[in-house]
């Protein structure tokens, strides 16, 4: 042990000389694969922590309007006989445009229908690309590219390539009456589709109540309802059960605003709460809408559900200042 | 004859199994038959549908890589490794030497594509958890893609006959991928008039048909396949195998390996 500043120098670099004495002694072999597996931790991290910053400055790039084959033809071909498993990546190419243009509230999807037309011709018998496919552009923006006509286009090819897919003419008829508000063209698709064989019992009422011009309560009931029995597909009945729900409030609403009428033109004023409504026996209990909460009777005897975001697609019942999902259609 | 071609044919076997790139092909398939079953989930309604086309694409690219790669090399490697003199040297002909390569090399695809199908089927089971009677027809497709690998192996055996491994491999692959054109080179044929419609009906017939072979995209969807196609299948493929195999041998006889 040495004192003074030499021997305290010399404890600083007895560490250091320790380690080149290692370093020295290790093999060559195993310094050249410590160098080189450090060099390349260090700069795949570096190319990470890159490509994020480079990602930040093109934001949105991924979801560029681009399709850089827009023929079907050509990639049917350059699929060299794969065409499923090309068609498969088109219809994912697609669902996650739909996905990424839908969460940013898009009122535009221009590849939507190209996407579709090439996943269709890749593999015309991609069922489940009709169906949904129809769906994503029917629907008004922002739920969907709001092309009713394309959508209608897609599914007689669909039923041109699949003719006994029964699904596919009800997804007809469903746009005819839905999109399109023509009860007599839904009425041929319902019935065109209820003579194949194995088709659901529903075509038949529908293809029926289309041709006695239903109402439209009762028919779009109908139509949701085969949609939420005829399918297994977890996505799509949900959807079919908001759809339900919504016409449950739109038709509930009418209903207790005119109980709550007639209380005024009994009473000569306005229902304070449901109570007094019960209490005047027009009532058996406090209604509640189809998700279990209470309707709210407003002053003026409107009538508002409590919870708008839990029943997305409903026409009546709404607070102030609060539209429809779709103006217009009140089916939906 | 049959001991000399079985004894060949094993030793083909036995020299591609030590191959560790094989292996690796065969792992980048089953890791691409597992990838199928995520990406299935970023789509919809397409699960089963997606682990169908990959896993079988998957088998199908990956098995002709290894029969055009494996197969370019069948004759030159025994000829720059001098080992095909030490084998003619003995009483095999050869003929006998190229049929023993080709059923060694055909052994081999036949293996990988069993265990690659273990994988896919095993993949599939995960998914659905239970097989249906359609997917009966995922073995018929599974068939066509070895038959596919049957005439792979005869083509690659024919141009390794003559070629150097380079020129074998882009030829090879060329006429694989004109052979998935060769539905559209019929129609071509019979649309055009006169010399151009001769030559295009000629080459049309001349190169290998995969488009029949290839049934991976209506067994995804659970449809059958005719009996009769699988016959006419069949006998399309060992037919254009026995041409292929008898072009490579009259080249390969006439051969000065001197």
């Amino acid at each position: 042990m040495v004192d003074g500043p030499l021997g305290s120098a010399r404890d600083r670099l007895w560490p250091i000389a320790k380690a080149w004495v290692l370093w020295s002694s290790m093999k060559h072999r195993a310094a050249i694969t410590v160098t080189l597996a450090t060099v390349l931790v260090v700069c795949m991290s570096g190319a990470v922590l890159l490509l994020r910053r480079i990602d930040r400055l093109r934001s949105g790039a991924t979801l560029e309007e681009v399709l850089y084959i827009p023929s079907p033809k050509i990639l049917k071909r350059m699929s060299l006989g794969y065409n499923g498993l090309v068609a498969d990546i088109y219809w994912t190419r697609a669902v996650q445009y739909f996905g990424a243009k839908h969460r940013a509230r898009a009122t535009q999807y221009q590849l939507l229908a190209p996407l579709l037309d090439i996943t269709t011709e890749l593999d015309p018998h991609l069922i489940v690309a009709y169906q949904f496919g129809s769906t994503f552009l029917a629907q008004k923006p922002p739920e969907g590219a709001g092309e009713p006509n394309k959508a209608v286009a897609l599914v007689e090819r669909g039923i041109q390539a699949n003719r006994n897919r029964w699904q596919l003419y009800y997804e007809l008829g469903f746009l005819q009456y839905m999109e399109l508000h023509d009860p007599a063209a839904a009425a041929r698709a319902f019935e065109r589709g209820s003579q194949i064989p194995g088709a659901h019992p529903f075509l038949k009422i529908l293809a029926a109540a289309m041709a006695q011009h239903a109402g439209q309560l009762l028919t779009a009931r109908m139509l949701w309802t085969t949609t939420y029995e005829s399918t297994e597909d977890p996505m799509i009945r949900a959807n079919a059960l908001k759809h339900l729900r919504a016409l449950k409030v739109d038709e509930d609403v009418p209903k207790l605003e005119g109980l709550a009428a007639e209380y005024q033109r009994r009473t000569d004023r306005q229902p304070a709460s449901w109570a007094d409504l019960i209490t005047a026996g027009l009532l058996r209990g406090v209604p509640v809408d189809p998700v279990g909460n209470p309707y709210k009777l407003m002053p003026d005897g409107r009538v508002q559900v409590a919870d708008p975001d839990a029943l997305p697609f409903i026409n009546q019942g709404l607070p102030a200042g609060k539209e429809p999902l779709e103006p217009g259609a009140r089916a939906r | 004859m049959i001991n000399r071609v079985a004894a060949i044919s094993f030793n083909t076997f036995r020299e591609a199994v030590r191959d560790r790139v094989l292996y690796n092909l065969i792992f980048f398939a089953l890791l691409l038959v597992a990838s199928a079953l995520l990406f299935g989930q970023i789509s919809i309604g397409i699960e089963r549908m997606v682990l169908i086309n990959f896993g079988l694409t998957a088998v199908s690219m990956f098995g002709i890589v290894i029969a055009i790669f494996i197969g370019i090399g069948l004759v030159s490697k025994e000829i720059d490794k001098r080992t095909l003199y030490s084998v003619l040297a003995r009483p095999v002909r050869r003929w006998e030497f190229l049929l023993g390569k080709f059923f060694g090399l055909v052994g081999t695809l036949v293996v990988n594509t069993f265990f690659m199908a273990i994988g896919f089927f095993a993949a599939l089971l995960y998914l659905v958890h239970h097989f249906q009677r359609g997917d009966a027809y995922l073995l018929v497709a599974l068939y066509f893609i070895v038959l596919q690998f049957v005439i792979v192996t005869a083509v690659a055996l024919l141009f390794s006959s003559f070629s150097s491994p380079l020129l074998s491999a882009v030829f090879a692959f060329a006429l694989f991928i004109i052979g998935t054109f060769a539905e559209d080179l019929r129609a071509f044929a019979a649309l055009a008039h006169g010399p151009a419609g001769w030559i295009a009906t000629v080459a049309a017939y001349l190169v290998p048909n995969f488009s029949a072979l290839n049934v991976i995209s209506s067994v995804a969807h659970g449809e059958p396949v005719a009996r009769t196609l699988i016959a006419y299948n069949t006998g399309y493929a060992v037919l254009y195998a026995a041409a292929a195999i008898s072009a490579a041998t009259l080249i390969f006889e006439r051969r000065n390996l001197k």
